[in-house]
């Protein structure tokens, strides 16, 4: 891996927020304030807690977009600006301001959470119409995108282990909506658990940046990263990145992502999309300065993100649950990303581009699922669908515009921002170059294979489905998302606009180009083509409502790869042996030994009491003999 | 300096207030409630004016400090005074001792003992818990830290569950013996403080400026610090802690493991430090390797439990070992969050043992499997619970994981493998809270909890609303404990004599980083 000439530009020192900069709380204080109204308010807020709900992140969205026209007016390099809001905690050394720092890489995820967040609101609002608890459920979802976006905002990473936090706590909640389901519990606390074991590194982390540099802001971290010794960037680097492996799903810790589509649909759609799983890559691409510093880190970033891509696309071909299908999707794309971020400063700004087309097209698909669940009575088994084409042609029409756009089809935003990544990979590392290509041509293949098995071919339908249309307050939001998946390419094509931007926050490096571009695109549409025609000539023909045999893979696959049975195996049976044997030996031996003592003592002074009894008075017996014994012991032994 | 005895009159109220209630006439239970919460919220009062009055930079280590002859002849005297630990764990009960009351109206209804006595014995325990903390006599809080076993011991053993008995006896004999040993070494300490002085004294200032004999101090240190390990209490002689809890009724459990077994951890940071500086550096290891065992075996054993009840107990062995072990890290970090963790492990406690105790008293059992599917007859006491689990598994943006954050934080500066290791302690705080979670909270209820568990009241909501509310408030603004407990901290750690590690890496950056 070469770190080359990167430029590092973050030493810069971002200047104290003011004038119009000076609303950048507002961003996360009114989806807060949101949920605090719809969590405290109870049934009074009922009637129109929905709306509320929308309004918060939608007004979020009107402060970003004017904060973004507001940097767009200022020189590149002053665009960046933090905001003090108060001292949070100083003991000593350790002062950790509670400050908000909006610079380019904060403001492309401010727009995408507010935005792609309040159409997935907006979508909820028809979804969960008939959800007695509604007014809650959007109490919940305000509070995901405040935490999203204090997590984006922060400027030291104790700040953002609160909104790191406040995701995991507000999709535990989400997961676990129908919590009266067993499934639905159990996926919450295993979302948050695996998540917890991501937080253990993000902890150490964090107490490692402030033993060696003393300070966790990141511009402290960043000015010192470069007097600090490998092994230590490295420590560091790897930790950082099983925390992101927690909250981005991504290989060893990944089995939480396909348990979650236990939660409601809009759920899933800003875990996959707008929150949560692009976590981990923010955490990563935000410490590029670390892994610059650290390439065994990066090194093995890049090598998660490979085996992610590949682990979650073969689990997407094989699941028949349309939404579990899009959750190995997620973890594919998301490892696209780490692929892209492990490359250095190659590839950080194609990991970002990535995460921006992804986060329209990926929300798409899953409002699209959560329309066709809606329309087909909950039924998500794609078995048990088919030819819905004929009767939901919005939702047929969006869901194949963002299915194009994943499979890397041009003039789709996931063409662009695909190729980028496979190009940069090809760079600097011909393996990932090729798990990357192999990834696109499994992509085709299982997005094919849920659009046939899901809009074509014959219809597969149970007697209590009545497919239809869904209401225009959930197909608006797809439309808005597939026009995003269709033109999202023009962040980068033909002119650049989102290296040049985020320039001055995350540094950016050209690689070589080896091969001419034409080629390029023969090649990756090319890969992808064979999986989409691959999946067409399994698929076209009739889909057996019973899954078949299958072979040995494609067994694994539906096991998720057996991801559930490792963890048991390493993490839990080993735990329960340990929890029962500590119960026992608490009980047993330590209890034992001391009741053991007191039957002893018991029995001894139960012949040494004569006429004295009760309590009070043995006791103070007891306690003057010991201290005449004592007191004597110590005259001895001192004079 | 004020000449009004403030903390003497802070101790006298509630101890006026036990008198006042166990003399009215029996039968007047209404009543007895009535007056016992009055005291107890005038001794809310109280601390909050002392509170205001205290300054937090001020150049003496003790305010509102008193001092008279007691017992002359032996150098003993009735001296009290506070630092900014020990008023953060005075408030921190002048909190609890009215949301208790406020919980367990109805918690001595049925019991063996009176009404009237279970909340006078509410308000004694109040009055020794304000001595024990503001004691600047090594003396009297050794009375203390004895008499306050007794209320404790009646409160556990006439208004426990059905082996009350048993877990009594075993919580007075743990703290009696730890009392023995402790009293032992404060002989021993008078002895060498009249050798090295010519005269004896108990005096805390005095004890602090002798420079003992480093063989001697290890000897002494033992003696005092078994008996605060007992009271912490430390892994492995937290045996009675379950027990005691567990047969407790929830309002006494608060009392005692929010606050009463803070004199463990407040006792090594106030005396075992300061007096026994070589002794505590060198035992400093040991204690932190059982320290670090106790967190993750405490853990442990709350995984295993299958009793609401013990598994908060459990949750506490584990939070009790984070607190020692942030007091031995000898770092101002680590020991400001152990003192903040003092304060927020009891706000945290409170709530889940209240509401267990809501909880309990409905379905009329303490065991986990017993319950299920309450989120959905009763979603407020559900989510109430909710939000007092996060705050024991120290999520951030809640009070505690300030203050467990900077325990670790502290430790790992000098002691980088020991707070790893503790640090898979969050990790268990999530499988032992949300498991406890999804077994009593979620599924379908079952036919008792659907017709017997009903959903909050508003005297309970009225309990638990202020604890919530502070565990979230302290979560983003702990500094407002923090500017107390530093400098009590950092003179602790002059006399101990060390200073923080610096940064590996000297960071200079342009304009200062806030």
């Amino acid at each position: 891996m070469n770190i080359g000439t990167a430029v590092f530009a973050q030493e810069t020192v971002l200047a104290p927020a003011n004038g119009t900069f000076s609303l950048i709380w507002l961003l996360i204080a009114l989806p807060a304030l949101g949920a605090a109204i719809l969590l405290l308010g109870g049934r009074r807020t009922n009637a129109w807690g929905h709306l509320l709900g929308v309004l918060m992140p939608v007004a979020s969205f009107v402060v970003a977009a004017f904060l973004f026209a507001a940097m767009l007016g200022q020189p590149a390099e002053e665009r960046g600006a933090v905001q003090h809001l108060y001292d949070w905690q100083i003991v000593g050394a350790f002062k950790v301001p509670f400050s908000l720092q909006l610079d380019q890489l904060s403001m492309v995820f401010v727009l995408l959470i507010t935005f792609v967040g309040s159409l997935i609101h907006i979508y909820a609002i028809g979804y969960m119409a008939h959800d007695p608890a509604r007014r809650k459920f959007f109490g919940y979802l305000n509070l995901f995108v405040a935490a999203m976006l204090l997590l984006v905002l922060a400027d030291n990473y104790l700040l953002l282990y609160v909104g790191w936090e406040g995701v995991g706590l507000a999709s535990f909640l989400l997961i676990g909506w129908y919590q009266y389901k067993d499934s639905a519990a159990v996926a919450a606390k295993k979302a948050f658990i695996i998540n917890r074991v991501g937080d253990f590194g993000l902890s150490l982390a964090i107490m490692f940046m402030f033993a060696v540099f003393g300070g966790v802001t990141f511009e402290t971290v960043n000015a010192g990263i470069g007097s600090a010794s490998e092994g230590t960037a490295t420590w560091i680097g790897l930790l950082l990145l099983l925390a992101a492996c927690g909250k981005s799903a991504q290989f060893p810790l990944q089995a939480w992502l396909f348990d979650a589509m236990e939660g409601p649909t809009p759920v899933s759609a800003l875990i996959h999309a707008a929150t949560m799983v692009t976590a981990g890559v923010y955490l990563i691409v935000r410490s590029n300065a670390i892994f610059d510093a650290a390439p065994t880190a990066r090194l093995l970033v890049l090598i998660v993100g490979c085996i992610s891509l590949i682990w979650g696309a073969i689990i997407g071909c094989a699941k028949d649950d349309l939404k579990k299908a899009l959750a190995g999707s997620t973890m594919s794309q998301i490892g696209y990303m780490v692929v892209a971020a492990g490359l250095g400063p190659v590839g950080y700004v194609f990991a970002i581009f990535h995460l921006l087309t992804h986060g329209f097209f990926k929300a798409g698909l899953f409002l699209g699922a959560g329309s066709v669940m809606h329309a087909n009575n909950d039924k998500i088994n794609m078995r048990h669908l088919g030819a819905l084409r004929t009767v939901m042609m919005i939702t047929f029409v969006t869901f194949g515009i963002c299915t194009l756009a994943i499979m890397g089809i041009p003039p789709f935003a996931g063409f662009f921002s695909k190729d980028d990544i496979i190009k940069a990979a090809f760079s600097q590392s011909p393996v990932a170059g090729v798990v990357t290509l192999i990834g696109a041509g499994i992509t085709g293949f299982y997005m094919t294979r849920i659009f046939l098995m899901t809009f074509l071919g014959k219809a597969r339908w149970e007697d209590d489905q009545h497919p239809h249309e869904s209401p225009a307050v959930m197909w608006i939001p797809m439309v808005v998302l597939a026009i995003g998946a269709t033109i999202g390419g023009v962040l980068m094509w033909p002119s650049h606009w989102l290296e040049t931007w985020l320039e001055p926050a995350v540094p950016y490096q050209e690689h070589a180009q080896t091969l001419p571009e034409w080629l390029w695109i023969i090649i990756t549409v090319g890969t992808a083509l064979i999986g989409i025609l691959w999946a067409v000539a399994l698929y076209r023909r009739e889909v057996p409502v019973t899954p078949p045999a299958g072979s040995l893979l494609t067994r694994a696959a539906r096991e998720e790869l057996y991801g559930n049975e490792i963890n048991e195996t390493l993490t839990m049976l080993p735990g329960q042996v340990l929890t029962r044997s500590s119960v026992f030996f608490d009980n047993r031996v330590v209890d034992g030994f001391v009741n053991g003592m007191a039957a002893v003592v018991w029995g001894v002074s139960g012949a040494l009491r004569t006429v004295q009894n009760g309590f009070a008075r043995s006791y103070a017996l007891t306690m003057l003999g010991g201290a005449v014994l004592l007191v004597a012991l110590l005259v001895l032994v001192r004079l | 300096m004020t000449t009004v005895p403030w903390l003497t009159i802070l101790a006298v109220v509630p101890l006026a207030g036990a008198l006042v209630v166990a003399l009215l006439p029996k039968g007047a239970d209404l009543l007895a409630k009535r007056v016992a919460l009055a005291f107890s919220l005038l001794v809310l009062a109280g601390t909050v004016f002392l509170a205001l009055q205290f300054s937090a930079d001020a150049t003496t280590q003790f305010q509102f400090a008193e001092q008279h002859d007691w017992i002359p002849a032996f150098g003993v005297s009735y001296a009290v005074g506070v630092d900014g630990i020990a008023l953060v764990l005075i408030a921190l009960s002048a909190v609890l001792v009215p949301i208790v009351m406020i919980a367990g109206w109805h918690e001595a209804d049925n019991a063996v003992g009176s009404v009237k006595g279970y909340f006078a014995l509410l308000l004694a325990l109040e009055a020794c818990i304000v001595w024990v903390f503001s004691a600047t006599d090594l003396f009297l809080f050794y009375v203390f830290f004895e008499v306050m076993l007794i209320p404790m011991y009646f409160l556990i053993g006439r208004y426990g569950g059905p082996r009350r008995q048993y877990a009594a006896v075993k919580f007075l004999l743990y703290s009696l013996l730890g009392g023995l040993l402790m009293l032992a070494a404060i002989i021993g300490l008078y002895v060498v403080s009249a050798q090295m002085t010519g005269t004896g004294t108990f005096d805390y200032a005095t004890l602090v400026g002798l420079d003992i004999d480093p063989g001697t101090q290890k000897l002494l240190f033992l003696g005092v610090f078994f008996a605060f390990a007992v009271k912490a209490p430390m892994v492995p002689v937290h045996t009675w802690l379950p027990d005691a809890a567990g047969e407790a009724t929830p309002g006494s459990a608060v009392l005692l493991v929010g606050v009463l077994d803070k004199v463990g951890t407040f006792g090594m940071l106030r005396y075992c430090l300061p007096i026994f500086p070589d002794a505590a550096a060198f035992y400093a290891p040991v204690i932190i390797a059982i320290a670090v065992v106790g967190i993750i075996y405490g853990a442990l054993l709350a995984i295993g439990q299958s009793d609401l009840k013990r598994l908060i107990a459990y949750t506490s062995v584990s939070h009790f070992g984070f607190i020692v072990l942030g007091i031995f890290a000898f770092t101002s970090q680590a020991q400001s969050g152990s003192a903040l963790y003092m304060v927020n492990h009891g706000f945290s406690t409170a709530a889940l043992f209240l509401i267990a105790g809501f909880l309990i008293s409905r379905r009329g059992s303490t065991l986990i499997d017993d319950f299920g599917g309450v989120a959905k007859v009763a979603p407020v006491m559900a989510g109430l619970f909710l939000i007092a689990g996060l705050s024991s598994l120290a999520l951030p943006g809640l009070s505690t994981f300030v203050s467990e954050f900077l325990v670790l934080v502290g430790t790992f500066t000098r002691y980088p493998v020991a707070a790893g290791v503790a640090t898979l302690g969050i990790i268990l705080a999530a499988v032992y809270i949300l498991w406890m979670y999804q077994r009593t909270m979620t599924g379908e209820p079952g036919d008792e909890v659907r017709s017997k568990v009903t959903e909050i009241k508003g005297r309970e909501v009225l309990a638990i609303a202020p604890v919530v509310a502070l565990i979230i408030a302290l979560g983003f603004v702990p500094q407002v404990v923090l500017n107390v407990v530093n400098p009590a901290v950092e003179r602790n750690m002059v006399t101990v004599g060390v200073t923080d590690p610096p940064p590996q890496v000297a960071v200079a950056i342009e304009g200062g980083s806030k």
